[in-house]
């Protein structure tokens, strides 16, 4: 399960990860935007995108090459689009397109594998991004986690029953697909009088009050002006 | 003697009509441990998921001499913890340590302080050293602990317990039972297991079709309804 290794990472301890969330946020944007807004075809800066990101790994010490196959999940969807760009003769958008999109995939990727989420919801609530939205990202993970689990379950219920006989059809598909989020449904409620049971008004309680050190301030800073840079020479 | 928990008239219907609780009246004494009774679906967990308002139906309840309201919702939430009958519903911080500290960060109290009372009640429940695990790697023994130590951890007036020796093995089951007797707090029992309900519970009341139909001393109650596994 993505989501189960990705929290697993997020909880690891490396100077990555030791960054407040704060200064990470502001370098992945950084990233996000100067890689966003630099011309097409300019693959020398896209190198240097790409090296930014990787340094972020190293330091976090994470599986490069999870990371790597795991930021693919994105190209098939820029790669609908880049197709419609390379069939209108614009080979340099069409390439643009997926490097760019496959970049912030890994580099959001990097984000979330070395902050807790926790901490990264509280870097966003810092920068007024609307509480709501946030409620509704915190609910979104961990309910990923429910269906996930309730998936298991009853692949484990069908493989029991199935003899290793699986008929996947299109309608076997869906009756198993409706099931999952009815039970996921029902499950996601018990959860929810369970949080309210202990106490839960609206806002996940903050564990520990991030702290910036003056390395955070150094990190920030040099990472801002590395993408700045590598955008203003493109 | 004031009760902690007093509900009059209690009757609630679900959407699809089932008429779940039908004029039920209970009262729970302070240090008192009562178990509930009666077969599935009689209307049990659902009564005590009124106590602290987590569904309403019409009629009174009062916990602590506070009247269950909108308003008083949040102060009666802290004098009753609640161990859910699935353990799984009550897990869904990231770590164990996280989970059991979830209510008491709720409570108001600083990280240091939550830590340090999650600790406490993991050790009580014999979870210490698993503090760092995630729940859905625990067993269903080990879940139902650790749900039982994230309610501890918030120091509640009033335990409501809905089968809490479920998935637990017998030493696990005896350890429940020591820990929860040397406990203070009145409780609530829900359960079918009837050793422990006798370990623990000093009164039973007997659930049928969303009534108390009988209320007395527990051995009275289980003989009367048969309630024993007697082959």
């Amino acid at each position: 399960m993505h989501h189960v290794i990705v929290e697993r990472w997020s909880r690891r301890r490396s100077w990555m990860h030791a960054r407040d969330a704060r200064v990470k946020l502001a370098a992945l944007v950084a990233l996000i935007a100067a890689s966003a807004t630099t011309p097409p075809s300019h693959w020398t800066a896209a190198l240097f995108y790409g090296a930014l990101a990787l340094a972020g790994v190293l330091a976090a010490r994470l599986p490069v090459h999870s990371l790597l196959s795991r930021a693919a999940l994105v190209l098939p969807f820029s790669a609908t689009f880049a197709a419609v760009n390379w069939l209108a003769g614009d080979p340099a958008r069409a390439s643009a397109l997926l490097w760019k999109s496959y970049l912030s995939a890994f580099s959001v990727l990097l984000f979330v594998s070395c902050t807790p989420l926790a901490d990264a919801l509280r870097a966003l609530e810092w920068c007024r991004v609307p509480s709501l939205l946030i409620l509704i990202a915190q609910f979104l993970y961990r309910y990923l986690f429910v269906i996930s689990e309730q998936a298991q379950h009853m692949r484990l219920a069908a493989q029991c029953r199935a003899g290793g006989n699986h008929d996947w059809t299109f309608r076997g598909a869906a009756a198993a697909l409706s099931v999952l989020f009815v039970r996921s449904y029902s499950r996601a409620d018990g959860i929810r009088q369970a949080m309210n049971a202990r106490g839960f008004a609206g806002r996940f309680p903050a564990l520990a009050a991030p702290r910036f050190t003056w390395i955070d301030g150094v990190f920030g800073a040099a990472a801002i002006a590395a993408c700045a840079g590598v955008r203003v020479m493109a | 003697m004031t009760p902690v928990i007093r509900a009059a008239n209690l009757t609630f219907s679900y959407d699809d009509g089932t008429r779940a609780l039908d004029g039920v009246s209970f009262e729970l004494y302070p240090g008192e441990c009562v178990a509930l009774l009666g077969a599935n679906g009689s209307g049990k967990t659902t009564f005590a998921l009124h106590l602290n308002g987590l569904l309403t139906g019409e009629g009174e309840i009062e916990v602590c001499g506070m009247e269950l309201s909108k308003e008083n919702l949040p102060p009666i939430r802290r004098k009753i913890g609640m161990v859910f009958q699935d353990s799984d519903e009550q897990l869904f911080m990231p770590t164990v340590l996280e989970d059991v500290m979830f209510g008491p960060l709720n409570m108001g109290l600083t990280p240091d302080q939550a830590g340090a009372r999650a600790r406490t009640a993991l050790e009580r429940v014999g979870m210490a050293g698993l503090e760092a695990k995630a729940p859905y790697h625990l067993s269903a023994g080990q879940k139902r602990r650790v749900a039982v130590a994230g309610v501890l951890a918030m120091n509640p007036e009033i335990l409501v317990l809905d089968e809490p020796t479920t998935y637990l093995d017998p030493p696990a089951e005896r350890d429940l039972a020591v820990l929860l007797r040397e406990l203070p707090q009145a409780k609530i029992l829900i359960s079918h297991d009837m050793p422990f309900v006798r370990a623990l519970a000093s009164r039973a009341v007997f659930f049928e079709r969303g009534r108390i139909v009988a209320e007395g001393c527990v051995n009275e109650i289980v003989e009367r309804f048969g309630w024993d596994l007697q082959l």
